[in-house]
C-alpha cells in the first residue's frame, strides 16, 4: 500500500482533512471577538471585508458593555448562583452516589433507576410547571430561584459520574480501614474520596459548566435586571427594539464565555474524560 | 463471605454515641440517609412539578385565572392549530437532519481525531470547544453571521462564487431559517459524537485489526465490517442520548429565530414558551411540552434495556 508506506504524506492528509472542522468550530468565536473589537465605522460598512479587522481594533464596545449596562451584575449574579448550585449539587450528589455505588439498603435499584431517569429528563419539558412552583415558594424573579432549581438537573449528573468513578475504587481499601476501626463516613471522607479526586474535579467542571450555560431556566423564573444572569442578560436586555448594537452584544458574547473558556484550558483533559464517562456508561 | 465490620454485633454495653455509630455504619441506615436529600429534591421539584405539568394540561388554565379540569381537550385541539401542526413537523425535520449530520460528521470526525496528530491535545480541545461556551451566548455570534445585511456567511458565499447576489436571507426564509437552526445545533452538538465515538474507536482491540489486516481486509472492509459494528453500542447511546436533547432543544431556536418565520422553525418547548409567556394559555402550553414526554419514555425504556444491559 502506498499510503502506508508514506507515514509523512498520510499524517498531512488527515491534518488537511481536519481542517474545514477546525474552522467549522472556530469561525463562530473568531468572528464574535472580531466583531467586538470593530469600530462602528467598519462594523457598518457593507463593502469592508469581514474576515479582518483593517481600520484598527477598538475596545469601546467593552467599556460602553461595562460601564453603560449592568453587565456586572448579572456576571456578579451568574457567578453566585453557579458557585451556589454547584456546592449543593456537589454534597447531595457525592453521598447519593456513594450509596448507589457501595451499599445494599430497601430501594436502592429504585433509586438507581430514579437518578437515571432524572437525568434524562430535558429541562425545556418541566420548566413551566417549575415556574409556578417557584411562584408559590416566594422566589418569583429572585436569582434563589435559580439556586434552588439548579439542582434539579445537576444532581443527578453529578450522582451518575461520581457513581462510576467510586465503583472503579477496590472495596477493599475501604472495608481495611473499617476493620481498622474507621466508621463508614471517615471511611468515605478520608479513604474514598481522596481516591476519586478526579473523578470529584470532573464533576465540580461539569456542574459548573451546566449550570453557567444554562438559559431557559434563567430566562423565565428571572427578569429584573438586578436579578438575570449573564446570558439572560446579554441576549434580552441589550436587545431593544429593532436596533442592535452589534459590536457590544458580541463583546457580551465573549466576556459571558471567559469564565468557562478559562477554566476549559486549564482542565481540558478532565473535560474530555468527563464527556466520555457521562454518556458512554 | 468475609465478616465485615458492620457484620460484627453490637455489644450492649457499649456507650451510647458507640451505639449509634455502630448503627449509623449499617447499610440499611446509612444507605437511606444518604440518598434523602437527593430524593427529597428530585420528588419536590421534579416529579412534583411533572404531576403538576400534567393537571395543567388537562385543565383550561389561563394565568391568573381558576382553572377547571377539561381531560385530554387540549392535547385534541391543538391539532387544529396550525402552528402546532407546524412545529409537531419541525421537531421531526429539525431532529432527524440534525441527528442524521451529527452521527456522520461525527464518525469523520472521530476517525480523524483517532490517527496520529502533531497538536492532538489543542487539536480535541479546539473541536470540543462548541460544546462547553454557553449555547446562547454562541447562537449570538451565529445570530450576527446569519445577518440579513451583514452575513459574514453570504460574504464568504459569494466571494467564492457558490451564492448569486445578494445570497439567502438565512433567518427571513422558512427552508433557509430551518437549515440556519440545524447548522447551529449540528455545530453545537458534533464535539459530543465525536469524543465520545472517539473513546468507543479506543476501546476497540488493535488486535481484531491486524487480523484483519493479515487476511488481506482493506480499509474499507476494516470500517465497514469491524469499527462500526464495534462502535454500535457507543453510537446506540449517543444516539439516544442526542434524540431526546435535540427533540427538546430550546436555546438555539429561542435566540435565533424565536419560532420564525411563520412558525417555521418552533420546536415544542418554544412553542410551549410563547404560548404561556406571550399568550398566557398555560393549559395548552403544558399540553404542548408534555409532546415531549413520549420520545422520553422510548429513550429511556431504551437506555434501560439495551444499553445498560449491554454495558454490564
Amino acid at each position: 500500500m502506498t499510503v502506508a508506506r508514506r507515514p509523512l504524506m498520510r499524517r498531512v492528509a488527515i491534518h488537511l482533512g481536519l481542517l474545514p472542522f477546525l474552522i467549522f468550530a472556530l469561525f463562530p468565536f473568531y468572528h464574535m471577538t472580531l466583531t467586538s473589537l470593530k469600530q462602528d465605522r467598519e462594523l457598518y460598512d457593507r463593502f469592508a471585508i469581514p474576515l479582518i479587522i483593517t481600520q484598527g481594533p477598538t475596545l469601546e464596545h467593552y467599556t460602553k458593555l461595562i460601564w453603560d449596562t449592568e453587565f456586572l451584575t448579572w456576571t456578579k449574579n451568574s457567578l453566585m448562583v453557579t458557585i451556589l448550585a454547584t456546592a449543593i449539587s456537589i454534597v447531595i450528589g457525592t453521598i447519593a452516589a456513594y450509596a448507589l455505588a457501595r451499599m445494599r439498603f430497601f430501594g436502592v435499584g429504585a433509586f438507581g433507576t430514579g437518578i437515571f431517569v432524572t437525568y434524562l429528563v430535558p429541562t425545556s419539558l418541566l420548566f413551566l410547571p417549575l415556574a409556578q412552583v417557584v411562584n408559590w415558594i416566594g422566589l418569583a424573579d429572585s436569582k434563589w430561584a435559580l439556586v434552588l432549581t439548579y439542582p434539579t438537573f445537576l444532581v443527578p449528573f453529578c450522582t451518575w459520574l461520581l457513581m462510576g468513578y467510586f465503583r472503579t475504587v477496590p472495596k477493599e481499601v475501604e472495608e481495611c480501614a473499617m476493620v481498622d476501626g474507621a466508621t463508614r463516613v471517615q471511611a468515605l471522607l478520608r479513604i474514598v474520596l481522596p481516591i476519586a479526586i478526579p473523578g470529584l474535579v470532573c464533576a465540580i467542571l461539569f456542574a459548573f459548566t451546566l449550570s453557567w450555560n444554562e438559559f431557559i431556566y434563567a430566562l423565565t423564573f428571572t427578569s429584573s435586571s438586578d436579578q438575570i444572569t449573564a446570558s439572560v442578560g446579554v441576549t434580552s436586555e441589550l436587545i431593544r427594539g429593532d436596533i442592535y448594537f452589534w459590536g457590544s452584544l458580541m463583546a457580551g458574547a465573549v466576556l459571558g464565555s471567559v469564565p468557562i473558556v478559562i477554566l476549559y484550558v486549564f482542565f481540558l483533559d478532565y473535560y474530555v474524560s468527563g464527556l466520555t464517562a457521562g454518556a458512554v456508561k | 463471605m468475609a465478616v465485615r465490620a458492620d457484620q460484627i454485633p453490637l455489644n450492649r454495653a457499649r456507650p451510647l454515641t458507640a451505639r449509634v455509630r455502630g448503627w449509623l455504619d449499617r447499610e440499611s441506615v446509612l444507605g437511606p440517609i444518604f440518598v434523602t436529600p437527593a430524593l427529597i429534591l428530585l420528588v419536590l421539584l421534579v416529579a412534583y412539578p411533572f404531576v403538576m405539568a400534567l393537571y395543567f394540561a388537562m385543565s383550561n388554565s389561563f394565568i391568573g385565572r381558576p382553572s377547571e379540569f377539561i381531560g385530554f381537550r387540549n392535547f385534541i385541539r391543538l391539532w387544529d392549530s396550525d402552528a402546532f401542526r407546524q412545529t409537531f413537523q419541525n421537531a421531526f425535520v429539525f431532529t432527524s437532519i440534525a441527528v442524521a449530520f451529527k452521527v456522520v460528521l461525527g464518525i469523520i470526525l472521530a476517525l480523524l481525531l483517532n490517527e496520529q496528530l502533531w497538536f492532538k491535545r489543542m487539536i480535541r480541545g479546539a473541536v470540543l470547544l462548541p460544546w462547553v461556551i454557553p449555547t446562547a451566548l454562541s447562537t449570538l455570534g451565529w445570530w450576527w453571521m446569519f445577518n440579513s445585511l451583514y452575513s459574514v456567511v453570504n460574504w464568504t458565499g459569494l466571494a467564492l462564487g457558490l451564492m448569486d447576489p445578494p445570497g439567502p436571507n438565512w433567518l427571513g426564509q422558512r427552508y433557509y431559517a430551518m437549515a440556519a437552526v440545524i447548522i447551529v445545533n449540528v455545530w453545537r452538538g458534533l464535539p459530543f459524537f465525536a469524543i465520545t465515538i472517539l473513546a468507543g474507536l479506543v476501546a476497540i482491540p488493535k488486535e481484531i485489526y491486524e487480523a484483519a489486516h493479515a487476511d488481506g481486509a482493506g480499509a474499507n472492509a476494516r470500517f465497514w465490517h469491524i469499527t462500526l459494528p464495534m462502535l454500535k453500542p457507543v453510537l446506540a447511546v449517543v444516539v439516544l442520548f442526542s434524540t431526546i436533547f435535540t427533540f427538546s432543544d430550546f436555546n438555539i431556536v429561542y435566540v435565533l429565530t424565536h419560532g420564525g418565520p411563520i412558525n417555521s422553525t418552533h420546536l415544542f418547548a418554544t412553542l410551549s414558551r410563547m404560548l404561556v409567556i406571550d399568550v398566557g394559555r398555560l393549559g395548552e402550553g403544558a399540553a404542548v411540552s408534555l409532546y415531549l414526554f413520549p420520545l422520553l419514555v422510548f429513550v429511556v425504556w431504551a437506555q434501560l434495556r439495551f444499553v445498560r444491559k449491554h454495558a454490564n
